[in-house]
């Protein structure tokens, strides 16, 4: 621990390291120094002067969120003098301040209305008329109202250092000064919403959520984004069964305040006039609605009726449906003919990590590690939070970051080694960095999909190579990418990565090619979309949210619930398991899990309690890596799972694991039917590179 | 965008003049010069001293829309700027300001049709132990009655 200072605090005796701001301290003793433009893990800026306070012997007040604790000092941040500060500054800040928070979307969690209601500065002695300028509009999802910004510089911040984009600034001085955006009167940038999230009043406010509702009126649903691999918390506030927003403003999870634009307005697919709300059956060439009962009884008999059965399962269901959807292939259907898209090699990484000291990293080592090397992936674009983290540590820490990848990309910049290569020479570009690497002390390696069966043998021979402590991430691309691979939803390969028994079955081309296939079940997937099926007289059951290329091909459609609609659990790219909360009742829809459970009813299979806590007992018990701690995850906290020890037998070709190389606007299907996404990308500006 | 050799040469020596990684730190001073000899700071040279300290165009931006020195229309052949902030207000700096208005036919951060005089006011120009001060171009003028700033104007060719 570093050198501890001792200080008093309102006359509490405090210790904090030194160099800790006297802000923070304050905040370690549970003392609220209020603050509008000091933001922890952003540089300082010291311009909205709220968080003045006393401390003896300076000859003046000071701006807590600047001064670092010194040994011995007497600070007082009530007294009267540091409230009448504060008053006035309060006073200063709503001079041109429009006060009309009964229309705000921020009123009722505005940071300025709770201060202006603590010191009680509601009057005022200016007489002046206050400024007025328009609202502006600068992407279909961020608006700017400068009357009401106060000029804290956050948005400006988090943009620059936070996102490394720089699409905000502030141009003009004094009364005239406001926001502006990086192209004239629209944004070029992620679209994050960080800088709305941000922003301690009202000034920037979300497309999406605007005028929707008040914040006291939303219930606030702790669950985990489920559209790329990252596993970001997200809040969302659901009124009257709609999911109007979703934040991270609580800071809680792994993310902490992050979110790309997925996870802060893609929930609106989860409201698609185009949702499925009631079973399809194909009846006379025709897939027509039929009642719940009428589409389970069809499954099951053609289920029972057997024949060459084929199982494609997801990667967006939960574990606990992934491991079902296995349990009953393997069990009820005994065929190892079970199968999802892969995205990234974790089978193989796992194999090559077997008996060596490399370890698996994660979302943590992101942002810990002393340096960090990354082949073959656009991380900025596909695994937005990775990329955050990554340019966190870089501008806390100093960590070396090295790239080597096909095309330009934003860790260039804050890159200490940066080489293009192509998707089969990577391996050159990595060994043209091997002396700077050689010189870290630590190396955190993420590879992505160019990187693959033998590929990662050599990758892991590199790291060993450099005599000093590597991890390796696996990058994958969807929201249980990972928990798909844990769950066994593969040929060859059970739970926790254990070789199956009897010959591994069919992979997903494989069975898309096979022209003897009798009955194909895909749970959540849309292989049609890259693949043609074979086998025309297959009966084909497909559980979905849209009616895809998959669905309508099916014989019966069976409409599922999204991962905002039920409880279960994910396991991100890092292998951390959170838990999902269900946000919204479904209507028609019902959950995989469930779906699975009725089909085996009505089959006489009995799989055990079908709820997603007992499957998860059931998980924690039989898969390895699993037996996380129940207390982290049901708080809402991420548990890392173990990884697997020995070696993992597989049978994977390498050429099955593909991509789909996404950009920040796309993550595969349930993206095409986020209406706010696609009017991002039709917007001026485009995606910014 | 092409500046003249004498400029470019300015530039290049005030490059040298900043450690390594912090050239931006040139960027009002360029942007100075600049505007001297392109009349204006102009769209086209924000994006090439942009492109030239690898910053973007938002954060010259900042800078030009900051100072008040730097102008992104083109200003008279004199630029008039008429300090009216406390020191130079309480000693007439008002008085000159309205004068000069009705003088010249011009107002606030206007200029003459025929491009020879434009006006300003301007907050602290940091000659208030002369106030009041007025500034024409780069030159300054201390404790400026009414009759002298007439001198000042008519002696402006």
């Amino acid at each position: 621990m570093a050198n501890m200072v001792k200080l008093t605090i309102n006359d509490t005796a405090v210790e904090a390291p030194a160099g800790t701001l006297l802000i923070d301290a304050a905040k370690l003793a549970g003392i609220e120094i209020p603050a509008f433009c000091y933001y922890e893990g952003m540089s300082l800026q010291a311009a909205c002067r709220m968080c003045l306070v006393e401390i003896e012997k300076a000859p003046k007040l000071m701006a807590a969120c600047v001064v670092p604790v010194g040994e011995g000092m007497v600070v007082r941040t009530e007294s009267p003098a540091v409230v009448k500060a504060r008053k006035t500054t309060l006073e200063f800040l709503l001079t041109n301040h429009p006060l009309d928070c009964p229309v705000c979307d921020k009123g009722g969690e505005c940071e300025l209305q709770d201060m202006v209601f603590k010191y009680g500065a509601g009057e005022s002695r200016f007489t002046e008329v206050k400024q007025h300028v328009p609202e502006k509009q600068w992407s279909p999802v961020v608006f700017y109202d400068g009357p009401r910004c106060i000029l804290c510089y956050r948005c400006v911040r988090v943009c620059n250092e936070g996102m490394g984009v720089g699409a905000l600034g502030i141009v003009n001085r004094g009364v005239a000064a406001e926001i502006a955006p990086s192209h004239g009167d629209h944004l070029e940038c992620d679209e994050c919403g960080l800088c709305i999230d941000i922003c301690p009043v009202g000034a920037l406010t979300s497309g999406a959520y605007r005028y929707k509702t008040r914040p006291w009126e939303m219930e606030h649903v702790g669950t985990v984004c489920t559209h790329c691999s990252n596993g970001c918390k997200t809040t969302l506030g659901v009124r009257n069964n709609e999911i109007v927003r979703g934040n991270n403003r609580d800071r809680s999870g792994l993310n902490g305040e992050f979110l790309c634009v997925k996870g802060r307005y893609a929930f609106d697919f989860n409201h698609h006039p185009e949702r499925l709300q009631a079973p399809l059956m194909r009846i006379n060439g025709k897939l027509e609605e039929v009642s719940w009962a009428r589409a389970l009884q069809a499954v099951v008999e053609k289920f029972k009726a057997g024949g060459k059965a084929g199982v494609v399962g997801s990667t967006r269901i939960s574990n606990e449906e992934a491991f079902l959807l296995q349990k009953f292939a393997r069990t009820a259907l005994k065929t190892n003919n079970i199968d999802h898209h892969r995205s990234g090699d974790v089978v193989t990484l796992l194999d090559s990590l077997s008996g060596k000291t490399a370890t698996l990293g994660n979302v943590d080592d992101c942002y810990n590690s002393k340096a960090v090397l990354i082949v073959g992936a656009d991380i900025s674009q596909q695994q937005p939070f990775l990329a955050n983290q990554i340019r966190a540590n870089y501008r806390h820490h100093k960590a070396g970051i090295y790239v080597a990848t096909s095309g330009a990309v934003r860790e260039d910049k804050i890159a200490k080694g940066s080489v293009r290569t192509t998707d089969s020479e990577w391996l050159a570009g990595v060994e043209s960095m091997r002396e700077k690497l050689k010189g870290e002390s630590e190396l955190l390696v993420l590879f992505g999909d160019s990187v693959k069966g033998e590929g990662v043998r050599k990758l892991v021979a590199f790291g060993e190579s450099l005599g000093i402590p590597v991890k390796y991430i696996c990058l994958v691309d969807y929201a249980n990418s990972r928990g798909a691979m844990d769950m066994g939803l593969l040929p060859d390969l059970g739970p926790g990565y254990h070789a199956v028994e009897g010959a591994p079955g069919m992979t997903l081309p494989q069975m898309m090619a096979a022209t003897d296939l009798d009955l194909l079940w895909i749970v959540g997937a849309n292989p049609l979309a890259r693949h043609t099926l074979a086998s025309s007289n297959a009966f084909v059951v497909v559980q979905d949210l849209f009616l895809t290329e998959t669905a309508q091909r099916a014989d019966v459609v069976l409409p599922a619930a999204s991962a905002y609609e039920k409880n279960g659990t994910v396991t991100n790219v890092t292998g951390q398991v959170q838990r999902l909360k269900r946000g919204v009742e479904t209507v028609g829809a019902k959950t995989d899990l469930a779906i699975i459970g009725l089909i085996a009813r009505g089959m006489g299979v009995n799989l055990g309690k079908v709820d997603a806590d007992a499957v998860f007992a059931e998980i924690q018990k039989t898969v390895r890596g699993y037996n996380v701690s129940l207390p982290v995850i049901v708080t809402g906290g991420a548990a890392q799972t173990m990884p697997v020890n020995g070696r993992v037998a597989s049978t994977v070709l390498p050429e099955l694991i593909q991509s789909s190389r996404d950009t920040l606007f796309t993550t595969g299907t349930l993206t095409r039917y986020s209406k706010i996404l696609n009017e991002v990308m039709e917007a001026p500006g485009g995606l910014y590179r | 965008m092409t500046f003249s050799p004498e400029l470019e040469a300015r530039f290049a020596d005030l490059l040298t003049h900043y450690p390594p990684g912090r050239q931006r730190g040139a960027l009002i001073p360029m942007l100075m010069y600049a505007q001297d000899e392109v009349g204006a700071v102009t769209p086209d040279l924000m994006a090439e001293l942009a492109k030239r300290l690898d910053i973007s165009v938002l954060q010259v931006d900042e800078v030009v829309g900051y100072y008040s020195m730097l102008h992104k229309k083109p200003q008279g052949k004199y630029h008039i700027q008429i300090c009216t902030n406390v020191a130079c207000m309480l000693r007439g700096g008002a008085e000159l300001y309205e004068h000069a208005c009705k003088k010249l036919g011009v107002g606030h951060k206007q200029t003459q049709a025929s491009g020879k005089f434009s006006l300003e006011e301007v907050e602290c120009i940091g000659a208030c132990s002369w106030a009041p001060a007025i500034q024409v171009n780069y030159d300054f003028h201390h404790e400026v009655t009414v009759s002298q700033l007439d001198q000042v104007l008519e002696g402006l060719q």
